[in-house]
């Protein structure tokens, strides 16, 4: 059963996929199937390829525009899909708030509404509140709407580009052990990959400190609703625990997460030093993970303090990778968009 | 489900893949600078076995090369499921002699979304193709160089290649379009 209250407060729009089947907005992780992962990191796997080519240009979405509407700073997100789209041939046009009617008090759907009547076919969305991407997808008909970042609920795109670099050095994901480490509590990355690695089977361990962990960890809001749209709950999956150094043995992957500053004012631990001490990821504590252990970031990175920066730069790290598949991974879903969108039309 | 019309069996598809190699070779006065392209997803069993054939008889080892031309199609909204899977090509190929292969030459514009996929990866010398089955209703200005059969069909009909590789048999079929 699914409450109201759950509709009201960000469950997907009901058109999410198309009549045909296909999706039409990438809005959160929770709603692909594994074989739709899957189907999306193949494609990317080829999309690599052509970013490997001197000439990095295809023609697939020709004469396609795709907007990146951007609510909040972005380096990385913003970057890649410009370059993804701009490989796949499609016309790229970047929209930030500081720049735009949007300082003149332009509302969010309004701003889509104006893009739509240009005759835009992709908004890529980043914004500081949870549900703005879903809004936009309810209220226009002809645009397919990516989440690049919606507030601490979900960044998509960044899963998938976690999963497919796991799954090119790990292989199969599946009974593989995931340690996330850090600020889960406001990390949207935290939360699509967690749906994103449990989905593929993988057992998945939260740690940090518990003022920084959603508590109780599956009645935060995100998991309890889910099951109506015939997945399995993959949070039987995942674990919490507190302690880096128990929770850390054994592990395949470790994937740190970014200290928000800009969001500790309320201080929810003692001092910096603390949180090193207990929290950073450094050579000492891959020690005790599985010989072969690799460690994620999603970027931007706090250097010497989630991660130390001997680390982060050593032969354990697939930080530069990630943004490179990032790239690939952001190809994939514009040109999966873009086949949706053609069958209707 | 209807069987369809068989119009070649696995002997006819090895005669047909052996006169094709000699032909390739007899153009070409030889495998110096050969580049064979196969067409994902049936040309790529078929470059193989040219590949082999030519190997076995001139003791020479020709490249092959896989290309996925899903990118370069012009009809994506017929094809929205497709996946992309990856070109591998085990050499440049600038100045090369490309051959082009593929199971089935019909409108020719796979042809076509092949060279300009070529062309982004490099200047060959020149590019050839070779289809085990022309089966005629061109819709662009461009014709094979090495046929393994030609074989008259109405447009509402379809050509089923399988090989061994791919389907576990070797046998070419035409069937009326909406059997699978």
């Amino acid at each position: 059963m699914v409450s109201t209250a759950s509709n009201e407060a960000g469950a997907l729009p009901a058109d999410a996929r198309r009549d045909t089947g296909l999706r039409r907005h990438v809005l959160d992780l929770d709603d692909f199937t594994i074989e739709e992962l899957t189907a999306t990191l193949d494609n990317a796997a080829a999309m690599r390829g052509v970013l490997e080519r001197d000439v990095k240009k295809v023609p697939a979405l020709r004469g396609r525009v795709v907007v990146t509407l951007f609510y909040e700073a972005s380096t990385r997100t913003r970057i890649s899909f410009e370059e993804a789209g701009k490989i796949l041939s499609a016309d790229v046009i970047n929209m930030t708030a500081s720049a735009s009617s949007i300082e003149k008090g332009e509302s969010l759907l309004n701003t889509g509404l104006t893009l739509q009547a240009m005759g835009v076919d992709v908004i890529v969305v980043r914004h500081p509140h949870a549900g703005a991407p879903h809004f936009l997808a309810r209220n226009l008909a002809n645009v397919a709407v990516i989440n690049a970042g919606d507030g601490a609920h979900a960044h998509p795109t960044q899963g998938l580009l976690d999963l497919y670099t796991a799954r090119q050095y790990l292989g199969e994901l599946s009974g593989r052990k995931v340690v996330i480490v850090g600020d889960v509590l406001h990390s949207r990355v935290a939360r699509s990959a967690v749906w994103g690695f449990a989905n593929m089977g993988a057992s998945v361990v939260l740690c940090g400190p518990s003022t920084l962990m959603p508590d109780p960890f599956t009645s935060a809001g995100w998991g309890s609703d889910h099951g109506s749209n015939g997945l399995a709950n993959p949070l039987a999956n995942v674990t919490v625990q507190p302690d880096l150094d128990a929770a850390i043995e054994q592990a395949d992957l470790v994937m740190a997460l970014r200290l928000q500053s800009e969001r500790q004012e309320r201080g929810f631990f003692p001092s910096l030093r603390e949180y090193i001490r207990r929290w950073q990821v450094n050579d000492a504590r891959m020690a005790r993970a599985n010989p072969g252990a690799l460690l994620m970031h999603p970027g931007p990175m706090n250097e010497g303090i989630e991660v130390s920066s001997g680390l982060a730069h050593g032969d354990r790290s697939l930080i530069e990778e990630q943004v490179t598949n990032g790239v690939a991974i952001r190809m994939a879903l514009l040109y999966q968009l873009a086949g949706a969108a053609a069958v209707e039309s | 489900m209807m069987p369809g019309r068989r119009v070649m069996d696995d002997d006819e598809i090895r005669r047909a893949a052996t006169r094709m190699f000699h032909e390739i070779l007899e153009r070409n006065h030889g495998a110096d600078g050969l580049l064979l392209i196969g067409i994902r997803t049936r040309g790529v069993p078929l470059a193989e076995r040219l590949a082999a054939q030519i190997q076995q008889a001139e003791g020479i080892t020709v490249p092959v090369g896989h290309l996925d031309i899903n990118l370069y199609r012009d009809d994506l909204s017929e094809r929205p499921r497709m996946r992309i899977r990856p070109t591998n090509m085990p050499v440049d190929v600038g100045g090369r002699t490309v051959v082009l292969v593929d199971d089935v030459l019909y409108t020719g514009r796979t042809v076509r979304a092949a060279m300009d996929a070529i062309s982004d990866l490099g200047r060959p010398l020149r590019i050839q193709m070779a289809t085990l089955v022309d089966r005629g209703h061109r819709e662009l200005p461009i014709r094979a160089d090495f046929v393994g059969k030609n074989i008259p069909t109405r447009q509402m009909e379809l050509v089923r290649v399988r090989f061994l590789e791919t389907d576990g048999v070797d046998d070419v079929s035409i069937l009326e379009r909406g059997v699978a």
